[in-house]
C-alpha cells in the first residue's frame, strides 16, 4: 500500500503550551483515517499543520510526497479541505462558490464545466445549483463544501469534525457520501471527530489526547485491547463476592449493577446462569466500545474543552445565523 | 500570474456580494446622509465659519468631509469583515488555496476600495443640493480620489485585522482609531481654526490630505459672484491647505506603504 501522509515527530507549541507533543503516523492511500480525541486534544492543530495553515515547531510532515514547509503550494493543491466551521460565502450561489474555488485552484474552465455538474450530482445538490447558499440547511452546506473540496481532484480530503452540530439523519447522509468517495473516487479521507460511534466507521483510527497519540489501529483491533466483553448482571446481595471467587475476575459494583470483563461474553452467559441458578435477575453483555478503549488508554472519558475566544465567536455566529 | 488570479477572484467576490447586499448599501449611505442632513444643517444654522468668504457656508465646507467619512467607514468595515470571514467564511477557504497570501490582501484591498468608491457615487450625486456645481470631469476625479483614500484605509484595516482574532477588539478599534482619524481629518472643522496641539495631530492624520484633496476637487467647478472658483476662495481662507497634487502624492504614498505592510502582515500571520 502506498502512503499519502507521513508524519514524523511533529510538534506544535504555542508559547509554553504544547498543543501537539511529537506524533508519528502514516495514512495509506484510499483509506478513511480518523483522528479521535476530545476537544482540545490537538486534532485541529494537527490538521492545520498538515494543511500548511500552521507551521510546525519541529518535526516533518509529508503529504502526497510534498513537504508541508518546503512545498506548501504543492501540498495545498493536493488536498481538499472541509473545515469545522462553515467556509462558504452565503451571499453567493452554490455554483459561484464552486467557480471561485476553481479559479483559486487553477482548474481550467472546460474542466470545471465538466466537473461541476458531476460533483453537484454526487452530493445531491444539482437542483440548487443557482440558489444562494444562505437558503441551504446545515447538511446541504456541508455537502456543498465536500463537493467544493473535491473540485480540483485532491489526493486527500480533510474533514474536520464534518458532522458536528448536524442531526443524525444528516450525519448518516454525510457518511454515505464519504464511503462513496472512497469506493468510487478512490480518495483518501482524513477526518477528525470526537464522536465515538462515528470513529467506528473509519478504516483506521488514531486516538489522540493531550497532544500525544495513544494508539493507531483499526477500530476492531483497538477494541481487542480491552480483551473481552463487558458483562453487567443484577442479582442478590452476595452475588458480587461469589462472582469474584468463582470466576476470578475483578467485579465493579455500580449502583447494584455488577460490571466485569470476560473473553467471549456470549458463550459465558449459559455458564453464568448454570452457576448461579435463580440468583440472577438480569444479564447484559456489551461488546467493548471505543469509549471503553479511550477510557482504558487515557484513564478518562472524553471531556469537554473550556471555552476559548473562538468558541465564543462560534456561538455568536450560530445565534447570528439563526436570526437571519 | 497566480497572484493576479487571486487578486481578481477576491475582488470579484467582494463586488458580487456588495451588489447582492442592498441592505448594507442603504445602511452605509444612511449614516453619512444623517450627518449631512442633521449635523450639517444643524451646525450650519447655528454658526458660521470664522473668516469664511462669501459663498462657503458650513454645509458646503462639510460636504467633502462627509464623502470622506463614508469612504472611511465603508473601508474599515470591509477590512474588519476579514476577522469574521477568516473563522466562519470564505476567507478560510482562500487561505488553504495554493495562492500567495499577499495576493489575498491586495484583492481584499482592491475590492474594498471599489465598493467604497461605488457607494460614494450616491453622496457625490447630492452635490447640487449642497450648492456646488459638478461636471463629468469633477465626478471622475472624485471617484479616483475616493478609490485612493479607500485603498489606504482598507490597507490600514487589513493590517490590523490580520492580527486580530476576535471581534472584541473591534469596538476599541472604532473608538481609538477610526473616530479620531475622522475627527482629526478636518472633515468637520478646519485645521486652521483648531488649537495648536490638535493641528499637529491633524497634520499627521493621513485622512486630512484626503479630505483636503476632496475639497480641492469638489469646489473647483463652482464659480462665485466675484468670478473666482470656490477652491480659490477656500484656499485663501485656509479652508483648503495644500495643492491637489501634494494631497494626492501624500495619499498615494500612504496607500502604497500601508498596502505593503498589510500584505506583509497578512502573509506572515498564522
Amino acid at each position: 500500500m502506498t502512503c499519502v501522509i507521513r508524519v514524523q515527530a511533529l510538534v506544535k507549541k504555542f508559547g509554553d503550551f504544547t498543543a501537539v507533543g511529537g506524533i508519528d503516523f502514516e495514512v495509506n492511500a484510499g483509506e478513511i483515517f480518523g483522528f479521535l480525541g476530545p476537544n482540545g486534544a490537538g486534532k485541529s492543530t494537527t490538521i492545520k499543520m498538515l494543511a500548511t495553515l500552521l507551521r510546525p515547531t519541529s518535526g516533518t510532515a509529508e503529504l502526497a510526497g510534498f513537504d508541508v514547509l518546503a512545498q506548501a503550494n504543492e501540498v495545498r493543491q493536493s488536498i481538499g479541505m472541509v473545515f469545522q466551521d462553515p467556509s462558504l460565502d452565503e451571499r453567493l450561489t452554490a455554483e459561484e462558490n464552486l467557480r471561485f474555488h476553481a479559479l483559486l485552484y487553477n482548474v481550467p474552465r472546460a474542466v470545471y464545466t465538466e466537473r461541476v455538474g458531476q460533483l453537484l450530482h454526487l452530493v445531491g445538490l444539482s437542483e440548487r445549483r443557482k440558489a444562494l447558499v444562505r437558503t441551504f440547511s446545515g447538511g446541504m452546506k456541508r455537502r456543498l463544501e465536500i463537493a467544493r473540496g473535491l473540485l480540483h481532484h485532491p489526493r486527500v480530503l480533510f474533514l474536520d469534525e464534518p458532522t458536528a452540530g448536524l442531526d443524525p439523519q444528516t450525519r448518516n447522509a454525510i457518511w454515505d457520501h464519504v464511503y462513496r468517495l472512497r469506493d468510487d473516487v478512490g480518495i483518501t479521507v482524513f477526518m477528525t471527530t470526537h464522536y465515538m460511534d462515528e470513529a467506528e466507521n473509519c478504516d483506521r483510527i488514531a486516538i489522540i489526547d493531550h497532544g500525544l497519540l495513544q494508539a493507531v489501529d483499526t477500530p476492531a483491533a483497538l477494541k481487542r485491547l480491552i480483551g473481552g466483553d463487558m458483562v453487567i448482571v443484577r442479582g442478590d446481595n452476595r452475588l458480587k463476592d461469589d462472582l469474584a471467587v468463582k470466576h476470578g475476575v475483578p467485579v465493579l459494583d455500580v449502583d447494584g449493577e455488577l460490571h466485569f470483563q470476560v473473553s467471549g461474553g456470549a458463550e459465558f452467559v449459559p455458564r453464568l446462569v448454570g452457576d448461579f441458578n435463580g440468583r440472577i435477575t438480569s444479564i447484559q453483555v456489551n461488546q467493548p466500545s471505543l469509549d471503553d478503549v479511550f477510557l482504558r488508554l487515557t484513564g478518562r472519558a472524553i471531556r469537554e474543552e473550556e471555552g476559548t475566544d473562538l468558541d465564543r465567536l462560534r456561538q455568536g455566529a450560530r445565534l447570528w445565523m439563526r436570526r437571519r | 500570474m497566480r497572484a493576479l488570479t487571486v487578486i481578481y477572484t477576491i475582488w470579484l467576490r467582494e463586488v458580487t456580494t456588495f451588489i447582492r447586499e442592498r441592505s448594507r448599501i442603504v445602511g452605509m449611505i444612511g449614516q453619512p446622509l444623517l450627518y449631512l442632513l442633521i449635523v450639517g444643517q444643524g451646525i450650519a444654522s447655528g454658526m458660521s465659519l470664522n473668516r469664511a468668504p462669501g459663498g462657503i457656508d458650513y454645509l458646503k465646507f462639510m460636504y467633502p468631509g462627509i464623502i470622506g467619512m463614508s469612504v472611511l467607514f465603508t473601508s474599515i468595515f470591509s477590512a474588519v469583515s476579514i476577522i469574521w470571514d477568516r473563522e466562519f467564511g470564505f476567507l478560510k477557504e482562500v487561505l488553504v488555496a495554493p495562492v500567495p497570501r499577499w495576493g489575498i490582501a491586495v484583492g481584499k484591498i482592491c475590492g474594498g476600495a471599489t465598493v467604497a468608491m461605488s457607494q460614494s457615487i450616491i453622496l457625490i450625486a447630492l452635490g447640487p443640493f449642497v450648492g456646488v456645481t459638478l461636471s463629468a470631469g469633477i465626478v471622475l476625479q472624485l471617484l479616483v480620489l475616493c478609490f485612493l483614500m479607500s485603498f489606504a484605509v482598507t490597507s490600514l484595516g487589513v493590517l490590523i485585522a490580520a492580527r486580530m482574532h476576535s471581534m472584541q477588539g473591534f469596538q476599541m478599534l472604532m473608538n481609538f482609531l477610526v473616530m479620531p482619524l475622522y475627527f482629526l481629518s478636518g472633515a468637520m472643522f478646519p485645521v486652521q481654526s483648531a488649537p495648536v496641539w490638535m493641528r499637529t495631530l491633524m497634520t499627521i492624520d493621513p485622512l486630512t490630505f484626503g479630505v483636503d484633496a476632496l475639497r480641492n476637487v469638489v469646489f473647483s467647478g463652482t464659480v462665485t459672484d466675484s468670478g473666482r472658483s470656490l477652491t480659490d476662495l477656500a484656499r485663501q481662507a485656509q479652508l483648503i491647505r495644500w495643492e491637489l497634487g501634494f494631497d494626492v502624492s501624500v495619499m498615494a504614498l500612504v496607500a502604497v506603504v500601508l498596502a505593503g505592510l498589510a500584505s506583509l502582515s497578512f502573509s506572515t500571520a498564522e
